[in-house]
């Protein structure tokens, strides 16, 4: 029994540690911002490793989950005789909350997990201890340039997601099942609020890229430099961000949508 | 052409350093000096922290108590700044060679040279094809780095160490895994290097052989400090017990074959009273 | 070559997300309404607001002209005061205006109805509207028409 506690407490004492480990971290990374003009030609570098490549997954999900909210939509609300708020339905669910939150998930997953191997791998590789002893300072060359693309990715990746989306709801609401083509867009823009819902929704993605993408980074950069503990780092970027960006999305949605 | 060098203090000395790594003591009251212009030898058994000492040297470890100072200037009290600059004078070659993988062989002898001087693309060009010649790779200079073998990736990793002309260069295992060829080309290398750059170079290495063909000076390390240290011929004549055996690569000695326990005989003895 | 590539997409991809985001604003939402941002105050008391919120809109005619900026209870008068945020350039509204709170279609939201009276003044900033007609209660209805069937 005292065993247990102990390890309890151990491993509680080893996620403050860990903590404390990501937030020093975090805020030399953020010092070094500098860095992400001084070496511009290297931050676009990442933009594209990290945003370009993720246009694809991005764009085909959120026509897939438009589409899908479309039907949902459609199926439910035709039975109040209510079709035609389909837009609206639509617009609201995405801009909301699937679309930063839809985002955020498959960045940690494709984005994310990238970033961790790749800076994971430097590290095993000893990579990034030459640099050091380059008198390179990899927190200006490495982590500052992918920390600054991914925060900066992510809500524009969302905002297509969601821009996507309507665009698929559209397509299987009135394309498909007869809504009113006037009616999907009028109703939308009837309900939909730019400071309350698309506002909220790109704070939402703002919050979550830069969290996700410190996620991602730091667990590069405290991985184990061995195969093993680089797989395990990426397997931790990807759970430890879906678990992140849930719970602050609920926080978020209270704090925005309600009375928390 | 050697160069003599021109000042004869030591290039690195270090006092009485005790470095603990969680629960475990790896240095202990340490204390040696390298001395300028020449190539000096850490050996030791596996694990007694000569790689260690190789970053304790270059600022990126610090030691829990204990001085050393490179070049005058003691390293654990410099500036974060400071330390760059120095590290600038300092080139490290590491034991799998540490090259980016970003880049190819080019860019990857060009990295110190862009990153700290704003010398024009002409220049760099011309510097990088130098360096890569002294080290028989020029051609290779557009291959990328998962094409390189692990002897030519050491050649490529080792120019880029002297593309900023540094004052002394750490080697961390350089003769490991390498085939006899590429070895002796990683030895004339190394002292080449040293001779016609008047470089201090500090060896890190357990291939005894290698090192003391070209070593000016040895330091034996082991359980977390100086076992011996002066030139090839003063060890070799002083050798302890501990020295020998691990000179010669004997397999048994101070150091025991076996793993300790108890007796052979007792111990299976004991398995078949306890069936009985 | 190879940096040419980069660099143009990445400028495609800020420029697309830019673009999406300026659909979402316009395409999508509502960021039109927020052009008239001049706006007077007036207030009304009500002895029932039913369900009506903040930023619900006000109307005349149909046609939203302002927005409820807030709503409180006021314990002199025992009503509920509802301050109104009307878009200042529809300063022709008559001080007798009456304000009511309607439902948007069966199951919408509330919003206040503004029909003009016929009076010379007009309403100004910080006046009070003195006709206002409260949200129905479904209970009070149902009461009623209880009373109503059974007094037949």
């Amino acid at each position: 029994m005292i065993d247990f506690l102990a390890g309890l407490g151990r491993t509680g004492l080893g996620w403050f540690a860990v903590l404390g480990r990501a937030s020093m971290f975090l805020v030399r990374v953020l010092f070094s911002q500098d860095a992400v003009l001084r070496r511009f030609s290297l931050t676009v570098a990442e933009l594209y490793s990290v945003g370009v490549r993720s246009l694809l997954i991005i764009v085909v999900s959120g026509l897939f989950v438009g589409m899908v909210l479309g039907y949902q939509g459609y199926i439910t609300l035709v039975n109040f005789g209510a079709a035609e708020a389909l837009g609206g339905v639509v617009a609201l669910s995405l801009v909301r909350e699937l679309g930063p939150v839809v985002t955020a998930l498959l960045f940690a997953g494709r984005a994310g997990s990238a970033l961790t191997a790749e800076i994971g791998l430097m590290k095993a590789t000893e990579q990034l201890s030459a640099m050091e002893m380059m008198a390179v300072d990899p927190y200006r060359r490495v982590f500052a340039p992918r920390f600054f693309a991914g925060f900066v990715s992510m809500p524009l990746l969302a905002a297509l997601f969601s821009a996507v989306g309507v665009i698929g709801g559209y397509l299987v609401g009135v394309g498909l099942l007869g809504v009113d083509s006037g009616a999907y867009f009028s109703q939308m823009q009837a309900v939909t609020d730019w400071r309350e819902d698309v506002v909220s929704g790109i704070i939402k993605s703002v919050v979550f890229g830069f969290v996700v993408t410190w996620i991602a980074v730091f667990q590069g950069f405290d991985a184990e430099p061995t195969s093993e503990g680089i797989s395990r780092a990426t397997t931790q970027t990807v759970v430890v961000s879906a678990l992140a960006v849930l719970g602050l999305d609920f926080i978020l949605t209270g704090l925005m949508f309600g009375d928390l | 052409m050697s160069r003599e060098p021109v000042d004869d203090t030591p290039h690195v000395v270090i006092e009485d350093l005790v470095f603990r790594h969680g629960r475990k003591t790896i240095f202990e009251g340490l204390s040696l000096t390298v001395p300028r212009g020449r190539i000096t030898t850490v050996m030791g058994p596996s694990g007694t922290g000569k790689t260690t000492l190789l970053r304790l040297i270059g600022g990126q470890l610090r030691p829990a108590s204990g001085r050393l100072w490179v070049d005058g200037l003691e390293v654990a009290r410099l500036s974060r700044r400071s330390l760059y600059t120095l590290r600038k004078r300092m080139g490290m070659l590491f034991q799998t060679g540490a090259l980016l993988s970003d880049f190819n062989v080019f860019d990857n002898v060009a990295f110190p040279l862009r990153e700290h001087t704003d010398l024009p693309e002409e220049l760099i060009r011309h510097l990088v094809l130098m360096k890569l010649e002294a080290v028989g790779l020029r051609a290779a200079r557009d291959l990328d780095p998962s094409q390189l073998s692990g002897g030519m990736a050491r050649r490529v990793a080792l120019a880029r160490a002297i593309a900023l002309d540094p004052q002394m260069i750490m080697y961390d295992e350089p003769f490991a895994g390498l085939d006899p060829i590429t070895m002796g080309q990683i030895v004339t290398l190394i002292r080449r290097t040293s001779q016609t750059l008047g470089l201090t170079s500090v060896l890190v290495t357990h291939d005894v052989v290698e090192a003391m063909a070209i070593s000016d000076q040895v330091v034996l390390l082991a359980e977390g400090r100086v076992m011996d240290m002066g030139t090839v011929d003063e060890v070799r004549g002083r050798a302890s017990e501990w020295t020998s055996q691990f000179l010669e690569g004997r397999p048994d000695g101070p150091v025991p074959f076996h793993y300790p326990g108890i007796p052979y005989r007792d111990d299976l003895l004991g398995e078949q009273e306890s069936r009985t | 070559m190879k940096l040419r590539f980069l660099e143009v997409s990445v400028g495609l991809f800020v420029l697309l997300g830019i673009a999406a985001l300026f659909y979402l604003a316009v395409q999508v939402s509502n960021i039109a309404e927020y052009r008239d941002s001049d706006t007077f105050e007036v207030t009304a008391y009500f002895d029932h607001i039913g369900g009506l919120k903040v930023r619900a809109p006000v109307t005349a005619s149909g046609v939203r002209i302002g927005r409820v900026s807030r709503i409180a209870y006021d314990p002199e008068r025992f009503q509920a005061r509802v301050t109104m945020a009307i878009q200042s350039d529809h300063d022709y509204l008559p001080v007798d205006t009456q304000a009511s709170i309607f439902t948007a279609g069966l199951l919408g939201e509330q919003y206040i109805a503004l029909e003009p009276g016929g009076d010379y003044e007009m309403l100004q900033e910080g006046d009070e509207m003195l006709f206002t007609q409260s949200a129905l209660v479904l209970e009070n209805m149902i009461g009623r028409f209880l009373t109503n069937v059974s007094a037949d």
